[in-house]
């Protein structure tokens, strides 16, 4: 009884393996396979999923899809060399980092067609990391804020002190990312978040270590459904986020700080790795297509540099803060750009040390 | 209250601990609000987004397709090295027994992590470095589980057959191989599991694009909530329930098993 | 069956462990003994004792002890009841109480996660029934919670097993000796258990020390085990030769304890096969 019952699960395994293989195939409409295979690295929840399909289909393209969470654990992953990437989508200063060691290759723009559609302000944006403008693609930009629940909050909530003052102790959510964390802690003690000062960074390292116990957790990603679903009151997120926060809650509200924030630009490279220049090209090229753009928007509605989307908008989308900040509030926002191994380092060890404690 | 009471009442409370959080997924799976304390209506909406939806889709035929493919390659395998490791002078069979130990008693992070080191020299990590470290773990599980059987094997029937004029294949096919297929089959079955459940060495060894429904998971929780996870949940939970439910049909022989087994040892 | 030639057969899987098992050792034991630029050092050996990567060994250690004294705990009156109760029943709950254990475990701490968070299932019955909400999540209480939920299974099949093999002649010839129920159960059924407890153990110890997975989904980030640290040596830090001299120490420690307990996962595994 016991051998039949195991052949029978066998068999149906095999089965089951076999239609796995067959629910693979793609309809009758698309381009057959042309054997091509492009490795894409970006931050996870930042593309729909539908549209690498779609990329398939259209070219006969294959995309391996991975993701990671952080600039630092990208950068983890892509150097230590077990997978070859093609494509990467990382934050501004490590974008330059990647540039200035070498790892990137130029990108015919001029090759493309609808790099166009991405406004110009965006790449002079850029240039602070991309001096030659031939390296990265803008892909998304925004800012640094705090999502927080008006039903749980008193007062105006307009300052980092928030965060810092003991008033919503076990209700806040930090950023599980070492420069944003320090970034955020910077600015509020008035500093710039580029500073290599030795003492100043230490300075916010104890101002963080002293905040530990009020911090609820550090996520990342998790930070703005964590405050939807209530558990926390306010959490630090990037201005994308807050759109999604307040359509799953219509009692959150985002807000940059008056004493500044990161106004951050995440753009793609091409690795020096990459063989198939020509396919990575058409995959960027498909990624600033106005449909393909748009798509990409609806899913995460990060503000987007692609003006063919922002036309498409509704005056209600277009005129919410939260998807286009306005130039007041990136007025006060800093730029990050990279900073030298010894600051790096410096870095590094105080995080390690806040999180071990 | 008596005793007796008493007890079913801890056994109870045992039960609820073990299962009321699978019973949530179970419910929210079918909550049409993505609120995980409120209800929101009854819906199937959940399960059919994830069935549409690829990277899940894909993570389940790789898992299946990993587990499956692993546990044949290390039965195979671990049968050929059970019968060798039971063959053997005392010395050689005392150091294959430590060698096989040690993925079991290595912690799953060192395990992969050791994997990972080695295979970044030579192989670019894809689906076949995560098949390559699964049979390494599950080897050590096949063979435990073929050796016992070796061990009880009547040889006496066999060398009995070759005196009657058997071949030896033959022999050892007729006679034998049908004492040690329990043993196999538990073997493949274990590799099966132990494959399908975990979680850090595959994330340590798979590459771009591969995910099994563990790394899958785990990526998709870090990233917030989503209600499909619950319909997979519920999902996995009733396969899960209706495979052992087939297969431990005969439950009262595993007492006996077991006994023997550890009278053994 | 002719000896040499069978021996043979056992070669693939020489040549396997050789490759898969040893080599792999070879190398994280060559990163752990250098640094980054290649030339010998046992710093990152002796990087364990740091002021860092103490506090999260000792906290690693802690809560894995706890959690395990907690699994037998709930484990070991769940086979005296079940001994002492009626047969028929007794295979299809202890079936019921192994079942979770093959539900994927990721999914199961996700089914935690729920009912603790903060606005989760718990605290929001508590609301109701016009309670303060309790701090469960984020806390190394939380983690304790989730390793036992994890584990418990894998503590109470050997105990279990255990208990109920006893033969009942012996408890039987006990009690016309005069032994009342105490006697019975701390000089019959308490050493006649320890082997299916230290199985237990095995299975439910040395994971729990180097878990790093429920401690970063139950943990909110704020909790870092040894198991984390490594992991973010390899992930984020990119620090491999720190994080290698950590594996290794921890596979140094992994060793000793499971040589002290003596027992082999062989024997659990054995009685996990069906």
């Amino acid at each position: 009884m016991k051998k039949l019952t195991t052949v029978v699960l066998i068999g149906s395994m095999i089965v089951s393996l076999l239609s796995g293989c067959g629910a693979s195939q793609d309809s009758a409409e698309s381009v057959p396979k042309t054997g091509e295979v492009l490795t894409v690295f970006n931050y996870s929840e930042y593309l729909d999923p539908d549209m690498l399909d779609k990329f398939t289909t259209e070219t006969g393209i294959e995309i391996k899809y991975e993701e990671a969470t952080t600039p630092e654990e990208l950068y983890t992953k892509y150097k230590s060399g077990g997978i070859s990437y093609d494509l990467i989508c990382t934050s501004d200063y490590m974008c330059k980092r990647l540039i200035d060691e070498g790892e990137a290759q130029p990108i015919d723009f001029s090759a493309m067609k609808y790099t166009p559609n991405i406004n110009k302000k965006f790449w002079d944006f850029n240039k602070a990391i991309d001096p030659s403008g031939t390296y990265a693609l803008p892909y998304f930009w925004g800012t640094i804020g705090i999502l927080y629940d008006t039903t749980k909050v008193s007062g105006d909530i307009d300052s980092w002190d928030v965060l810092f003052n003991g008033d919503y102790a076990g209700e806040i959510i930090m950023q599980d990312s070492m420069r944003d964390t320090f970034m955020i802690t910077l600015k509020y003690l008035g500093y710039s978040l580029n500073t290599t000062d030795e003492s100043q960074i230490r300075e916010a390292a104890e101002l963080l270590k002293k905040q530990k116990p009020d911090v609820e957790a550090y996520l990342v990603d998790e930070a703005r459904d964590e405050v939807v679903a209530g558990n926390a009151t306010m959490a630090v997120v990037y201005s994308g986020e807050a759109f999604l926060g307040h359509l799953y809650n219509p009692d959150l509200e985002y807000v940059v700080p008056k004493e500044g924030s990161n106004v951050w630009i995440d753009s793609w490279l091409m690795t020096k790795n990459c063989t198939d220049t020509e396919a990575a090209q058409k995959f960027l090229d498909f990624l600033c297509r106005p449909d393909v753009a748009m798509a990409n928007f609806e899913f995460i509605y990060y503000s987007t540099p692609n003006d063919a989307v922002i036309n498409q908008m509704d005056d209600e989308l277009k005129n919410d803060p939260a998807i286009i900040p306005s130039d007041d509030a990136t007025s006060v926002c800093e730029v990050c750009t990279t900073t030298d191994s010894a600051t790096t380092d410096l870095y590094n060890e105080l995080w390690k040390e806040l999180k071990a404690q | 209250m008596t005793g007796k009471t008493l007890g079913k009442i801890y056994i109870a409370l045992i039960l609820l601990f073990l299962y009321a959080p699978i019973a949530v997924l179970i419910v929210l799976s079918f909550n049409a609000s993505r609120s995980r304390v409120v209800w929101g209506g009854f819906t199937l909406q959940w399960y059919t987004s994830l069935v549409e939806n690829s990277s899940i889709m894909g993570a389940l035929w790789t898992t299946f397709g990993l587990a499956f493919a692993s546990a044949l390659i290390s039965s195979v395998i671990g049968l050929l090295g059970a019968i060798g490791i039971y063959s053997m002078r005392r010395r050689g069979y005392q150091i294959m027994l430590f060698a096989t130990n040690i993925p079991m008693i290595n912690a799953d992070i060192v395990t992969g992590i050791a994997l990972l080191l080695w295979f970044v020299r030579f192989l670019p990590l894809g689906f076949t470095s995560v098949l390559l470290a699964h049979v390494t773990f599950n080897l050590p599980y096949v063979i435990l589980c073929i050796l016992p059987k070796l061990r009880d094997m009547d040889i006496y029937q066999y060398e009995a057959a070759l005196d009657l004029g058997a071949g030896e294949l033959y022999a050892f096919i007729r006679i034998l191989m049908p004492q040690i297929l329990p043993g196999v089959l538990s073997g493949f079955l274990m590799a099966i599991t132990m494959s399908m459940d975990d979680f850090v060495i595959t994330y340590f060894t798979k590459g771009a694009g591969v995910n099994t429904l563990s790394t899958l998971i785990y990526g998709e929780i870090r990233k917030g909530i989503k209600p499909e996870m619950y319909a997979l949940s519920t999902v996995l939970f009733f396969i899960v329930l209706l495979l052992l439910i087939l297969v431990n049909l005969p439950y009262d022989r595993l007492f006996g098993k077991i006994d023997t087994t550890r009278r053994d040892l | 069956m002719n000896r040499s030639r069978s021996r043979l057969l056992g070669v693939p899987y020489i040549i396997w462990v050789i490759g898969f098992t040893v080599i792999p050792i070879f190398f994280i034991i060559t990163k752990a003994i250098t640094d980054s630029n290649g030339s010998l050092t046992i710093s990152n050996l002796t990087a364990i004792f740091d002021q860092l990567h103490r506090k999260a060994l000792i906290m690693s250690v802690e809560l894995a002890f706890i959690s395990t004294v907690l699994c037998i705990i709930l484990s070991y009156p769940v086979a005296l009841i079940l001994r002492s109760s009626h047969i028929r029943r007794k295979n299809i709950i202890l079936f019921i109480l192994i079942l979770p254990m093959w539900m994927n475990f990721i999914l199961r701490i996700l089914a935690m996660q729920m009912i603790i968070s903060n606005n989760g299932i718990i605290n929001h019955v508590l609301k109701l029934m016009g309670m303060e909400p309790l701090k469960l999540i984020n806390t190394p209480g939380a983690i304790i919670l989730g390793m036992v939920y994890d584990y418990l299974p894998y503590m109470l099949l050997p105990v279990l097993n255990s208990i109920l093999s006893i033969p009942e002649d012996i408890i039987e010839a006990a009690k016309d000796l005069g032994s009342d129920r105490m006697h019975v159960l701390t000089r019959i059924i308490l050493p006649l258990s320890l082997g299916g407890v230290g199985s237990g153990v095995t299975m439910v110890l040395i994971p729990s020390m180097t878990e790093f997975v429920i401690a970063n989904i139950l943990g909110g980030g704020k909790i870092q085990l040894l198991g984390n640290i490594i992991e973010q040596e390899f992930t984020v830090s990119m620090n491999w030769n720190l994080g290698s001299g950590l594996s290794v120490t921890l596979m140094a420690f992994v060793l000793i304890t499971s040589f002290i307990f003596g027992r082999h996962k062989e024997e659990t595994a054995a009685g996990l096969a069906l």
